[in-house]
């Protein structure tokens, strides 16, 4: 485990939009200082810092190609950061990499699965590479299969399940540790309101138990209805951090969301698409 | 519309070879390939249509019979050889269905296969010079049969489609239609030694393929030359009704598959089969080993490396029976052939998972027992069948003396080849066919490095076999039996050295650099 300079220090490169409170005086969950990544001429993520306070539901917002999926597979350890830092739990990522992955759980956006694998043996893989042993897994892949409806197709190969039912194996796969923090990118794209109800519970409750959840989405409404904290993100910069109280101000998170991100043409629109 | 379609081509062509400079080696490396053929085959043809009219009947039958079929035959095995015109794309933009099929048959004419074959048969008509009512039938005669090639591969897209929507069927179907591609040596070899007992089979079997819808428009100009005006009219009916009836068939295939999105009925199965993720061990080398295994059952990208193997020992033996009594001695190689081939078949492992691989990655599984895994699935069918390979020949055709020799060759190629693809696929990607697509399609823009990284993993190979050939070759030349028993001890221990350290070094530098690779293999997607 590491040593307290490895940490990072709040007073130094904290976000100022980040108001102290309980949770955030202990060792977030993730903090990231000066993360970027640049691909050729384009410059994904610009030096990014945000604390995900432990115990947080943390939403990430943002328009698309912001730069969401990039910064968090870096912090995530998928990707390799051209700058930059990232620590779960007090954890270097990229300095004890073995560490961190255990500490997290991980739903990445667009990358495959091993689709020839059935859902069950998909789950049970995934929890066998972490090192866990058959019975656990076996308990609590059943369990994971019961929670998120996919008991009757267990059996089925993933590559021929719908596309919300791959996000929920998925979920699944990133669950089966017991992580204490989950990064989700896009965990709802194309699940449909009964499975997202059902996924939005199982995630409340890990909250609750004191886990910490970081969801990327472009559906504002969800993030506000469901997410305690948030951050925006657009062209590779945090644009605004902080609870969802904060960030939005008296307006709705839309709104917000709108006016720091701009981009809203203000046009006659399409006048020749009247149909009358 | 029909120059829109063509247009579209020529721009897709265009884009494809700005993505990456290997393409375009590809595309002028196929592109001198093919014009070489054609000057060899026009030469000879022009020098044939002098001398020997009806040999060169002959062989234009045969040679036009063969392309036919082949046009036909080609897009069973490699769906997606050419989608860049898939007409699925354009369901959505009601276009006629005359100018559709207009325009997608004469955009696969853009391109190297089309355009070789569109200047082949516009040569070989030319190639009748010595008679100009040949070369004056030869012309229409030479175009409804570079429509019909192009007209045919269309139609078989376009029955694939609707048929093939399963994903079942395209696993299997693709998988079967590389059989009788691997037997055509064979076939030719027999067909030779037919030809060779008697003279007049080829020009038989031109004779009777003439009278059929593959022949008939190749037949036109030889038998006008030859002076059969009435034969040469019955073919040309015979050549333009075909053509007629399968761009009719083409049309109805497609009307049919632009209306008939893919769908995929398959059966919901509950819980309970692991597989062998029960009966491997539940560690992280068991557990990977496990989802290789089945990946080496289940995608039929690793089936079709497998099935090479039987496809083979066919022709190995076959070549050999035609050459004399009984089973021949080449097949004394197989052991170390099928070893160096199955050793072969893990080295480009991480290219075949695609961004899958970030599972292994985001769980943090250690490079060694990543590369370890896999090398025993792949161990777990690659042993016992290369120990057969190895024993079974020399046993057959009764020098079982050989089989130390033999057996440590193929061990020593087999463990050493395991340890180097373990090597080799932690760190040089290529662009393999992604998972779910046809597995003998070659990915654009990939040929380049592909055969580089192959050749690359030949020459590494043979270098670290040598300790091993050295003593084979000392047993081959007759310096004493004892060297064979020297091979097959080396073989095991050395072997077996080679593949523990190809396994620890691969399981380093994919700790170092998983996602490195992560990044190179999805690339391609």
């Amino acid at each position: 485990m590491p040593g307290g300079n490895q940490q990072p220090d709040p007073s130094v490169s904290t976000p100022a939009e980040q108001a102290p409170s309980a949770a955030a005086q202990a060792v977030p969950a993730l903090a990231i200082r000066g993360l970027a990544k640049r691909f050729g001429a384009k410059i994904a993520v610009n030096g990014i810092n945000l604390d995900v306070p432990a115990g947080s539901f943390y939403g990430l917002v943002g328009p698309n190609g912001a730069g969401k999926t990039t910064a968090l597979s870096m912090a995530t350890g998928l990707m390799r950061p051209d700058y930059g830092q990232v620590w779960v739990h007090g954890v270097d990522v990229w300095e004890q990499p073995l560490a961190a992955k255990k500490l997290m759980g991980v739903l990445p956006d667009g990358v495959r699965l091993f689709d020839r694998l059935t859902g069950e043996q998909l789950v049970t893989y995934a929890g066998l590479l972490r090192g866990m042993d058959r019975d656990t897994v076996a308990e609590r892949t059943a369990d994971l299969l019961r929670a998120l409806d996919l008991s009757a197709d267990a059996g089925t190969l993933v590559v021929d399940y719908s596309a919300g039912m791959t996000k929920k194996i998925a979920l699944a796969s990133a669950l089966i540790h017991a992580p204490r923090l989950l990064v989700l990118d896009e965990p709802f794209e194309a699940v449909d309101p009964v499975s997202a109800a059902n996924i939005r519970d199982i995630l409340a409750d890990y909250v609750s138990s004191g886990g910490t959840v970081i969801v990327s989405s472009h559906v504002m409404d969800l993030v506000q209805r469901m997410c305690d904290h948030v951050a925006v993100v657009a062209a590779g910069n945090v644009l605004a951090a902080g609870t969802v109280d904060e960030v939005r101000g008296g307006q709705s998170l839309e709104e917000t969301f709108v006016n720091l991100v701009g981009g809203r043409s203000t046009s006659e629109g399409l006048s020749w698409l009247r149909t009358s | 519309m029909v120059a829109h379609l063509l247009k579209l081509k020529l721009i897709l062509l265009r884009n494809s070879l700005r993505r990456s400079p290997w393409q375009i080696v590809g595309i002028v490396f196929g592109a001198l390939y093919g014009i070489g053929i054609l000057t060899l085959l026009i030469g000879a043809l022009f020098f044939l249509g002098m001398s020997d009219p009806a040999l060169a009947r002959t062989v234009v039958i045969l040679a036009g019979s063969a392309l036919l079929l082949g046009w036909g035959l080609v897009p069973l095995l490699a769906t997606g050889v050419d989608m860049t015109l898939d007409p699925a794309r354009f369901v959505t933009f009601a276009i006629p269905m005359p100018q559709m099929l207009t325009g997608l048959a004469l955009g696969s004419l853009i391109g190297i296969p089309g355009l070789i074959t569109l200047l082949a048969s516009l040569a070989q008509a030319f190639s009748w010079w010595a008679h100009p009512a040949a070369v004056l039938a030869g012309i229409p005669a030479a175009l409804i049969a570079v429509m019909s090639c192009v007209v045919l591969a269309r139609m078989t897209v376009a029955a694939t489609t609707s048929l093939a929507s399963s994903r079942r069927f395209k696993d299997v179907a693709g998988l079967i239609a590389i059989v009788p591609l691997v037997l055509i040596g064979p076939i030719f070899g027999t067909m030779a030694t037919a030809f060779s007992a008697s003279g007049n089979f080829l020009a038989d079997l031109a004779d009777g393929l003439a009278w059929t819808p593959f022949g008939a428009a190749w037949a036109i100009p030889g038998d006008i030359a030859m002076g059969n005006p009435g034969a040469a009219a019955a073919r040309f009916v015979i050549a333009a009704a075909f053509l007629a009836l399968i761009t009719w068939a083409w049309k109805v295939l497609l009307a049919r598959a632009l209306v008939t999105p893919a769908h995929n009925a398959t059966a919901r199965r509950g819980a309970g089969k692991l597989g062998f993720f029960a009966r491997f061990p539940a560690t992280p080398t068991g557990a990977v080993a496990a989802r290789a295994l089945t990946y080496w059952i289940r995608d039929p990208r690793y089936g079709a490396s497998l099935i090479i193997i039987p496809a083979l020992v066919v022709v190995l033996v076959f070549t050999g029976i035609q050459g004399g009594e009984g089973i021949p001695p080449v097949v004394l190689g197989l052991g170390p052939l099928v070893a160096f081939l199955l050793a072969f078949g893990i080295s480009a492992d991480i290219s075949y998972d695609n961004t899958a691989f970030a599972l292994h990655i985001s769980t943090g599984v250690s490079g060694t027992a990543d590369r370890a895994g896999r090398a025993i699935a792949c161990a777990v069918f690659a042993l016992p069948a290369t120990l057969a390979a190895a024993v079974v020949p020399p046993v057959l055709i009764g020098q079982p003396e050989a089989i130390p020799v033999l057996l440590g060759l193929s061990l020593g190629l087999l463990l050493s080849g395991l340890g180097l693809s373990s090597v080799f696929s932690a760190r040089y990607t290529y662009n393999v066919p992604l998972p779910g697509e046809n597995a003998f399609k070659t990915p654009p823009g990939s040929t380049g490095r592909t055969m580089l990284v192959q050749f690359l993993w030949l020459a590494v190979q043979f270098v670290i076999a040598l300790p091993l050939l050295v003593p084979a070759a000392l047993y081959t030349f007759g310096a004493g039996g004892w060297w064979g028993w020297v091979t097959l001890v080396l073989g095991v221990l050395y072997g077996s050295a080679a593949m523990i350290a190809g396994i620890r070094i691969g399981g380093k530098w994919l700790d170092r650099r998983a996602p490195e690779v992560l990044l190179a293999v999805s690339v391609n997607k």
